[in-house]
C-alpha cells in the first residue's frame, strides 16, 4: 500500500459540489500514465488511457466526493446552523470537527435538550467556530465544510475519514499505472456529486458514451455486533455487487468480475446491499443502456468519520481489476 | 424596462390560469409580449414555449435562461350526485389554505368555493384539525351531478382566483412563483442581444417534476443556464435566531445548494462578483431547502453548470403570495449582468 498517496486522498478537501482540490491532487498523480485528462462541465475528471483498438470501451469510475455540511445560518452569537451535504447522520456528527475551504476549524456539537432519549435532529445541532458574534464568524452562509480525522493503519486495517470513495480513487491510480497494456480504451472516472444523487457520473457516462461501465465503491458489512445480516466481511476479498436498491449488476460484468478474480487467484464475496446504492446505477440508465457493475470494498462505519477497511481487499481489488482488463 | 411596465406584465400574468400540464393559457398570455422581440418562438412536445434571441455574434456561447409557467392548483377527479366536485392537487398545496376559498374552475373561469362545513355545524376538535384535500369538494353551484360534469368535466383544473393588486409598496396576486421569473425572462429578452444566442424558455411542469426544464435542456444543448425563479421568503418575525429561506426586499436569492443541484461554483462566484461590483443587492438561500428547474437542466447530456437566481416572495404555494418591485428589478439587473460578462474562457478554465 503507498500510505503517502491514501493519506493524501484521505485528507483532501472535497464535499459534493467542491471538489477542486481533489480532483487537482488526482489529476497531478494520474497524468504521467494517461493519454488524455479533461475536467467536463460538472467537474468529473475524465482520464483516458488508449487501447490498442481491439479492445471494448470500458468506463471505470470512483467518485470524489465525499459527504459533509453547509452553513444554513449564523446566529448573533456567531454559531453555525448547517444542513447536510449527501447522507450526513447527527449522531456521527457530534463531537465531530469539520473543516472549511478557507482552513476554518469548527465543532460540532448538541443543545441541551430536556428529552434526551430520543435521536436529536440536525437541526438540534450547531457548529462552534470560536467566533464571538455573527460579524467575527470566518465564514457565511452557503460555505461547505467536510469533516476532520486522520488516516491509521492498524495490523492490515486502514480507518480514515472519507475511504468512502477516496479508496476507490486510489485503487483506480493504481490500477491505471498496471493497465498500460490492456488493449481496452479506459476511461478512468472520477466522478462529482455521487454523494448527494449520483449527478456527476450520470453526465460523464452520457459523454463517454462507453461499452460497459464499472465502479469502484465501498460496501457494507455484516461482521460486527449485532449488525444486520449480510454475507460480506472485511478481509474476505473485494465484494462483486449482484445487486443493490439502485441496480441490478449486469450478469455479464458481474461474470467478468468473477473469472478475473479466478484467474488472478484472489479471493472475492458476491454482494447484495440493502442500503445505498452506487455510481453504477446511473451509469446503467444513461443513452440507451450501458451494461454495468460494481466492485466494491468491504467497509465498516460508512459515512462516519471513521470508516474502516482492510489494506489486502484494497491490494486484491488492483489485481482483480488489473486480471479484469487485460 | 419601466417599472410601471414590469408591474403590468406580473400582474396580468399572476391573474393566468395554468396549473402543470394544462399551461395553454400563460403560452397564450405570452406570445404578444414575446412578439418583436425574439427572433424565432416555437413551442415542444411538452408544451414548453422556446424562443431565440440572436446574439451580435461575439460569442458562440448556447446560454438557456428558463422561467416555468405552470402553477400548483387542483384538478377535477370526481363528482358527487349532488353536483359538487371532488379535486386533488396538482403541485404542492397546503390542504390548510384550501377550505372557504374562491375557486376559477376550467378555461372559462367558472367561479366556485370550496365548500365547508358551517361553524355551527363544527365541533371544537373538528376546527383544529386540517381537512385533507380529499375531503373537501368545489361547489359552482350545479344542480347536479349531470349538470356538474357538463360544466366542469373530469380533468378540468381548479386556481386560486386572486386577482393581483399592489398592497402597500409591494405586490399581491397568486403565482408568483413563477410569473416572477417569467416576468423576469421577458425583460431579459426585452433588452439589447447578448454577445450570445440566448434560449430563452417558458417551461412547463416544473412544478410536478421539473419535467418540461428536462426536454428542453436535453434539446437546447446549452453550455451554461440561469434558472430564473420566485422562491420562498419566510422573514416574518420569528422567536428564534433560525435560518431564514430568504428576505423580500433583500435582492435576488442565489440558490448556492438545493434538494435538485448544487450551483457550479465558478457561476456562482460570477454572478456574486457582479452583484458586488455593480451595488446590487443579493442574498444566499438557506442552503438544502426545495428544488427547481436546475436540477433537470444540469444533469442534461453531458452536464450544465447552471444557478437559480430567483425573486423572493412571501407565502407561494398559497392563494396570495407577495413580492417587492424593487427585488423583481434588482433580479433582472443582476441576471442581465451575469449573462452580458459570461466568456467562453470561463467555462474552459472551470
Amino acid at each position: 500500500m503507498n500510505l503517502e498517496l491514501l493519506t493524501k486522498l484521505t485528507q483532501a478537501f472535497g464535499p459534493s459540489g467542491y471538489e477542486d482540490e481533489i480532483r487537482a491532487l488526482i489529476q497531478e498523480h494520474a497524468a504521467p500514465w494517461a493519454d488524455e485528462l479533461r475536467t467536463d462541465p460538472l467537474g468529473n475528471l475524465i482520464v483516458h488511457h488508449r487501447g490498442n483498438g481491439q479492445g471494448e470501451k470500458i468506463v471505470l469510475a470512483a467518485h470524489m466526493d465525499e459527504i459533509g455540511v453547509m452553513v444554513s445560518h449564523v446566529d448573533k452569537e456567531g454559531y453555525l446552523r448547517f444542513t447536510r451535504i449527501g447522507g450526513v447522520y447527527p449522531l456521527h456528527c457530534i463531537g465531530s470537527r469539520v473543516r472549511f475551504a478557507n482552513g476554518t476549524q469548527g465543532v460540532i456539537y448538541l443543545e441541551h435538550r430536556e428529552d434526551a432519549s430520543t435521536s436529536p435532529k440536525l437541526t438540534q445541532l450547531y457548529i462552534d467556530v470560536g467566533a464571538a458574534s455573527k460579524d467575527d464568524a470566518p465564514v457565511s452562509v452557503g460555505a461547505p465544510a467536510a469533516f476532520v480525522r486522520p488516516l491509521v493503519q492498524q495490523g492490515t486495517r486502514l480507518i480514515s475519514k472519507t475511504l468512502d470513495d477516496r479508496i476507490g480513487c486510489y485503487i483506480l491510480l493504481e490500477l491505471l499505472q498496471q493497465v498500460q497494456d490492456s488493449p481496452h480504451d479506459l476511461y478512468l472516472l472520477f466522478s462529482t456529486q455521487e454523494e448527494v444523487g449520483l449527478r456527476g457520473a450520470r453526465t460523464a457516462a452520457f459523454s463517454i458514451n462507453p461499452d460497459l461501465a464499472i465502479a469502484v465503491d465501498v460496501t457494507g458489512t455484516g461482521d460486527t455486533p449485532k449488525a444486520l445480516p449480510m454475507a460480506v466481511a472485511l478481509g474476505d476479498g473485494p465484494a462483486i455487487k449482484v445487486q443493490d436498491p439502485g441496480m441490478i449488476a449486469h450478469p455479464k460484468v458481474r461474470q467478468l468480475l468473477v473469472e478475473a478474480a479466478r484467474k488472478a487467484e484472489v479471493p472475492y464475496q458476491l454482494e447484495v446491499l440493502r442500503g445505498g446504492t452506487t455510481d453504477a446505477a446511473a451509469m446503467q440508465l444513461t443513452r440507451a443502456g450501458i451494461p454495468s457493475g460494481t466492485l466494491s470494498i468491504p467497509c465498516r462505519y460508512v459515512h462516519s468519520p471513521s470508516e474502516m477497511v482492510d489494506s489486502q481487499d484494497v491490494e486484491n481489488a488492483i489485481k482483480l481489476l488489473t486480471a479484469a482488463l487485460a | 424596462m419601466k417599472r410601471e411596465k414590469l408591474i403590468e406584465i406580473l400582474q396580468s400574468l399572476s391573474d393566468v390560469m395554468s396549473t402543470s400540464g394544462d399551461e395553454s393559457l400563460m403560452r397564450q398570455a405570452l406570445r404578444p409580449l414575446l412578439a418583436g422581440h425574439v427572433d424565432e418562438m416555437r413551442v415542444d412536445s411538452l408544451g414548453n414555449l422556446i424562443t431565440l434571441k440572436k446574439g451580435t455574434g461575439e460569442s458562440q456561447l448556447r446560454v438557456l435562461v428558463t422561467a416555468h409557467i405552470d402553477e400548483v392548483g387542483m384538478i377535477i377527479v370526481d363528482h358527487t350526485t349532488d353536483g359538487a366536485l371532488k379535486v386533488r392537487a396538482v403541485g404542492g398545496i397546503d390542504d390548510r389554505l384550501l377550505p372557504g376559498l374562491n375557486v376559477c374552475v376550467g378555461k372559462e373561469q367558472l367561479p366556485g368555493v370550496m365548500g365547508v362545513k358551517a361553524i355551527h355545524h363544527s365541533t371544537a376538535p373538528e376546527r383544529l384539525r386540517a381537512i385533507p384535500i380529499k375531503d373537501l369538494s368545489v361547489d359552482i353551484g350545479a344542480k347536479d351531478k349531470k349538470e356538474a360534469q357538463h360544466l366542469a368535466p373530469l380533468g378540468t383544473r381548479v386556481t386560486f382566483s386572486t386577482r393581483a393588486h399592489p398592497l402597500g409598496e409591494l405586490l399581491a396576486g397568486k403565482a408568483f412563483d413563477d410569473r416572477a421569473g417569467c416576468t423576469a425572462l421577458i425583460a431579459l429578452l426585452h433588452g439589447e442581444p447578448f454577445p450570445f444566442d440566448l434560449h430563452g424558455v417558458f417551461t412547463v411542469q416544473e412544478e410536478v417534476g421539473l419535467r418540461g426544464a428536462r426536454v428542453a435542456g436535453y434539446a437546447l444543448e446549452p453550455d451554461v443556464a440561469f434558472v430564473l425563479e420566485g422562491t420562498i421568503a419566510d422573514d416574518l418575525p420569528k422567536k428564534e435566531d433560525v435560518s431564514l429561506t430568504s428576505e423580500i426586499g433583500k435582492g435576488p436569492v442565489l440558490t448556492v445548494m438545493d434538494h435538485s443541484y448544487i450551483s457550479a461554483p465558478w457561476l456562482l462566484r460570477h454572478t456574486v462578483k457582479l452583484a458586488e461590483e455593480l451595488g446590487i443587492p443579493y442574498q444566499f438561500k438557506q442552503p438544502g431547502i426545495g428544488g427547481t428547474d436546475a436540477g433537470a437542466i444540469h444533469l442534461t447530456r453531458g452536464g450544465v453548470p447552471s444557478l437559480t437566481l430567483a425573486v423572493p416572495c412571501r407565502y407561494i404555494h398559497g392563494p396570495i403570495s407577495l413580492l417587492k418591485p424593487e427585488d423583481l428589478e434588482a433580479t433582472i439587473d443582476l441576471t442581465a449582468a451575469a449573462l452580458r460578462n459570461l466568456t467562453a474562457e470561463q467555462l474552459a478554465t472551470n
